[in-house]
């Protein structure tokens, strides 16, 4: 019999601390099966951020340097450019890279340096209890926007992907979801190319992932992923933003 | 050459494979220097940094592999890296940072002031960590200085401080290099390089355990004990039957020296003492001069801070008068004479 799913090399066993229905545990997933088909798993040094997957390095079986919030653009710039031979990756949530980090990111992207950032896009601070996002969508309510997000007093959701996607350095911008199989496919695909584009050295590449949060977005993960279709990429539009790798497609 | 470009050429010669700065007066020609010199090095890299929070986390993540790292500001961009320095204390990274400290507070002035000696020695950044802190007086002390922050924050893997002010990074001296610079840079044996061959390893200073953290500050502490018994350097001069012991810092002590040996020209029994580092604080030493000496007078460019670790050392012996200028206005030696002649017959020390 021929065994067609199985735990990647680079997931560790463990059990993931992670709520059910949360995007995070699958998109660790998708990131290790890229890295063992890439084979990777020996020069790969991630940069996890402050948040809920602040533990992932329990997780992955790589080497990880955890970041300050925020800092994982410029962490991931200073490893890579100490050992310019290592596969560098920073894992960062919408708070750490869309607000407080905005410029660790934006200049990281534009410097072209060649490393891959993976954006998780869930609309809400997690860990600290579900506070409102740069990316929280207007009338959606969080603990500090109780009334719902009102643009004129909380400020606009932040489309930071289109805000990479226009920089010089930044050679491949890709937003995807992790709500569906088909959407997940086609995460793990974008994020491949992401690894890929480094490899070839072609500069810094941007996977943002909209990712269900059932917990503080208080619905059922069913709903979460329902949501995610009918809300959130209403707001944040799925699919390629900037590609300049002459390659369409991965593999 | 200029006490910034000393440090920066001692830097190369130590072997420092990566530098990140960014703008700031009176440190600039540091960050030119690695500029022009560092970034074409084989292996070497330079990057300007869109900010100083960026700068010391590329430091982090350049430390983390093993690389030498270093990086230079000037007291309000020190500010900015203090979050940094706090995790590269707490995940044990070494790293030198380099402070040209100027006025203050606030945008305060381009000048030369030392209203940073809390800054750096209390920390700064948050939590219960210590960094090690060099005062060198010249641009050969810059110089000598920046080869020894980098082999001491190898050894103890804890972040160095190197405190100058404008005026000693900017000003000319001849300067010599004792070492030629490695073709290769160093690597640390311990930096996180990929799993090859082994299992994977992680950085972190996040715990939810707070033992696992009581931990990790006791075994930062028993370190600091080691470093405080083992690497605390000052200098005395003309201390031995000194009636009056000027105590001064960095630059501060280079013009004190200048009025106390003019003051010993007078006859008048005056000695000095200055802390070369000012963590660990030879307060032990300090405190064996109190012995033979009643009267300090604690000389700073600033409103008084070093003051607070004179007063500490000597546990209430003692009679210690501050004489101060802040703001970047910089004292000539006739002045601090001026204070110790009237100190020395108001104290009755003449007869």
């Amino acid at each position: 019999m021929e065994k067609i799913y199985s735990r990647p090399k680079s997931l560790k066993q463990a059990v993931f601390h992670y709520c059910p229905g949360c995007g995070h545990s699958i998109i660790h997933r998708l990131i290790c099966e890229v890295i063992d088909e890439l084979n990777i798993q020996d020069k790969t040094i991630g940069v996890p951020p402050p948040g809920c997957s602040v533990f992932a390095y329990y997780y992955f079986d790589v080497d990880m340097v955890e970041s300050a919030h925020g800092r994982g653009a410029a962490v991931a710039t200073g490893i890579k450019r100490a050992m310019p031979e290592a596969v560098v990756f920073s894992y960062q949530g919408d708070g750490d890279l869309a607000a407080i980090g905005t410029g660790e990111t934006l200049h990281a992207a534009n410097r072209g340096e060649n490393i891959t950032a993976i954006f998780i896009n869930n609309a809400v601070y997690g860990m600290t209890g579900g506070q409102m996002a740069p990316t929280t969508m207007i009338g959606m309510k969080t603990t500090t926007s109780p009334y719902g997000r009102e643009g004129k007093y909380d400020g606009h959701p932040i489309r930071m992907s289109e805000i990479i996607g226009q920089v010089e350095g930044a050679c491949y911008v890709e937003r995807v979801a992790v709500n569906s199989p088909a959407n997940i496919r086609k995460a793990k695909k974008a994020i491949k190319k992401a690894f890929q584009n480094q490899l070839n050295g072609l500069g810094y590449s941007l996977v943002e992932i909209l990712s269900p949060c059932p917990t503080n977005w208080k619905m059922s993960p069913m709903d979460s992923w329902k949501w995610v279709d009918e809300v959130m990429s209403k707001n944040f539009p799925l699919g390629l933003i900037k590609d300049k790798t002459g390659k369409s497609h991965a593999d | 050459m200029t006490g910034n470009a000393a440090i920066g050429e001692a830097a190369i010669r130590a072997g420092c494979q990566c530098y990140f700065g960014y703008p700031i007066t009176p440190q600039n020609e540091l960050t030119e220097y690695m500029a022009l010199n560092l970034s074409r090095r084989p292996g070497c890299t330079f990057v300007q940094a869109e900010s100083e929070i960026a700068a010391i986390n590329m430091v982090y993540g350049a430390s983390v592999t093993g690389a030498r790292a270093m990086t230079s500001s000037s007291s309000p961009g020190i500010s900015l890296k203090q979050e940094g320095i706090s995790y590269l204390a707490a995940c044990q990274l070494p790293a030198v940072i380099v402070n040209m400290s100027r006025g203050g507070p606030g945008l305060g002035s381009i000048a030369a002031s030392q209203s940073d000696y809390f800054q750096s020695t209390r920390g700064g950044g948050h939590g219960d960590y210590r960094t090690i802190v060099l005062a060198p007086s010249s641009v050969q002390e810059l110089a000598d200085s920046t080869h020894r922050a980098f082999n001491l924050t190898d050894k103890y893997s804890i972040p160095v401080i190197i405190l100058g002010d404008g005026m000693l990074g900017q000003m000319m001296e001849p300067v010599e290099f004792s070492h030629d610079a490695p073709s290769v840079p160093p690597v640390r044996p311990n930096g996180l390089r990929g799993a090859k061959g082994r299992s994977s390893r992680f950085v972190r200073s996040f715990t939810s355990n707070p033992a696992e953290l009581e931990e990790l500050n006791w075994s930062l502490f028993r370190r600091y004990q080691q470093i405080q018994d083992e690497e605390t350097t000052w200098e005395s001069y003309m201390t031995d039957d000194a009636r009056l012991i000027v105590t001064a810092f960095g630059v501060a002590a280079r013009i004190a020296k200048g009025a106390v040996t003019h003051a010993r020209s007078m006859g008048m029994k005056i000695g000095m003492f200055r802390p070369v580092t000012l963590w660990p604080y030879p307060k032990d030493q300090l405190r064996e001069l109190s012995k033979n000496t009643r009267y300090f007078l604690d000389f700073e460019m600033n409103m008084g801070q070093m003051i607070d670790d004179v007063k500490l050392s000597l546990e209430g012996e003692g009679d210690v008068t501050f004489y101060g200028r802040p703001g970047g206005v910089i004292p000539t030696s006739t002045e601090v004479l001026r204070v110790i002649t009237r100190l020395y017959y108001q104290k009755g020390l003449n007869s």
